[in-house]
């Protein structure tokens, strides 16, 4: 956030945003914008510290205005003069909810996803669970390039077969075992084993009451922030 | 199979070591070879000075570039729309009955590979089946025999 919590100086650009007008450096991706007037929008692909990529979708915003309007990946789209943007109309919601769902029938094992699609109030898979342990979001080919400098992995293949590896999908003798690529990887940290471990969905314990962590230690949830706090229990069914 | 690297750098040398030009280096590596040998991917990463994982992307992500040896006959069936509702499904399984490989494969001797393709742009000849570069339209199960004989 370093980058972002500086006041911006030089030419700005102004834009609306959620109806509100605002001033952006005209450097920021439309993201960097949202963040850094507080608004929180799920974002998976992306990191601060590294290149833009949009593959993952989930910062999907709406811009345009009366019928024009598209939805564009907010990491991805520049800042530009007199846009109209929304962040959460009812098609973005729509959209990232089933982008979501894409996401975690893919790979339901992870926490990381599994908080995300709590927060954002995802009631049912309606795909066929995969399994998968990736969901190619290219975090960690761009943290062993960009950060660690040591280009040891990559995807290969292509379409339903691509996945990450090592050069010939052997041990390289370009990894320094640093474990960055791991750090970051949203798949990576599985999903607590709670009282609905076997389902697609997790968020089983926010039906739970009453919802506070202590008494569900066992549970490991600790999801970030706690669902149950953000939203106080009588407004969880 | 061990690469001749006098070889290799002529190719390379011929695109200037161009990080650029690797899918035309790597094209040129699979003319000579018939496939892209481990070895050659390694030379071509350490001249253009490119990650070796970047060389093993391209050369996984078409469908032009094999990692494995090719047989000598390449035999490729359509599989594409028209084809396939003409019945080009049973021409492929009277192929890996005779050839006793699935598609995909190539057999011990180092003779035959198999492979399917979607739409070779000959609907109208359909079933087809491109061996070698050769085109054989309205291929049936019983014609395949005479195909393999080199008829
Ligand atoms: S552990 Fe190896 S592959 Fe992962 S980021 Fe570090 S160097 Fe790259
Ligand atoms: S291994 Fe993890 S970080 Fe890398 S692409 Fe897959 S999900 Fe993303
Ligand atoms: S965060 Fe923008 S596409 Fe992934
Ligand atoms: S479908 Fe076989 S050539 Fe077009």
């Amino acid at each position: 956030m370093s980058q972002n919590s500086q006041t911006p100086r030089g030419e700005m650009v102004t834009f609306m945003l959620n109806g509100a007008e605002v001033q952006a450096d005209p450097n920021w991706n439309l993201l960097e914008a949202i963040q850094f007037y507080g608004i929180d929008i799920p974002t998976l692909c992306y990191d601060e510290g590294l290149t833009p990529y949009g593959v993952c979708r989930l910062c999907v915003v709406e811009i345009g205005s009366g019928d024009r309007t598209k939805l564009v990946t907010s990491c991805m789209h520049p800042v530009r003069e007199g846009l109209e943007v929304r962040t959460h109309s009812n098609r973005v919601i729509k959209t990232r909810k089933m982008i979501m769902e894409l996401l975690i029938a893919r790979c339901p094992s992870s926490k990381k996803l599994q908080d995300m699609a709590a927060l954002l109030e995802l009631k049912e898979v309606r795909f066929k669970p995969l399994n998968d342990d990736c969901i190619l979001c290219g975090l960690c080919v761009r943290m062993c390039e960009e950060q660690m400098v040591a280009k040891a992995i990559g995807f290969a293949g292509r379409g339903t077969d691509r996945y990450i590896t090592t050069p010939f999908d052997m041990t390289s003798e370009e990894c320094r075992r640093c474990g960055a690529c791991m750090y970051i990887c949203p798949a990576c940290e599985l999903r607590c084993q709670g009282p609905q471990a076997e389902t697609v969905l997790c968020s089983g314990c926010i039906n739970t009451e009453p919802v506070c962590a202590s008494e569900y230690g066992d549970a490991m949830c600790f999801m970030v922030p706690c669902l149950s706090c953000v939203k106080g229990p009588e407004d969880v069914k | 199979m061990t690469v001749d690297e006098s070889r290799l750098d002529s190719i390379i040398d011929e695109y200037n070591a161009e990080p650029g030009s690797l899918i035309s280096i790597l094209q040129d590596i699979q003319a000579e070879y018939n496939y892209l040998p481990a070895e050659s991917l390694e030379y071509v990463a350490s001249r253009l000075n490119i990650p070796r994982v970047q060389v093993f992307g391209v050369a996984t992500f078409f469908k032009a570039f094999s990692l494995k040896p090719k047989g000598k006959q390449q035999i490729h069936v359509c599989m594409g729309t028209a084809c396939h509702v003409r019945g080009s499904k049973r021409v492929l399984e009277e192929l890996e009955r005779k050839l006793e490989i699935k598609a995909g494969d190539t057999t011990e001797n180092g003779e035959y590979t198999l492979e399917t393709v979607n739409c070779v742009g000959a609907c109208a000849l359909g079933p087809v089946v491109v061996e070698n570069e050769e085109y054989h339209g309205q291929m049936t199960p019983i014609k395949v025999e005479n195909l393999l004989n080199g008829k």
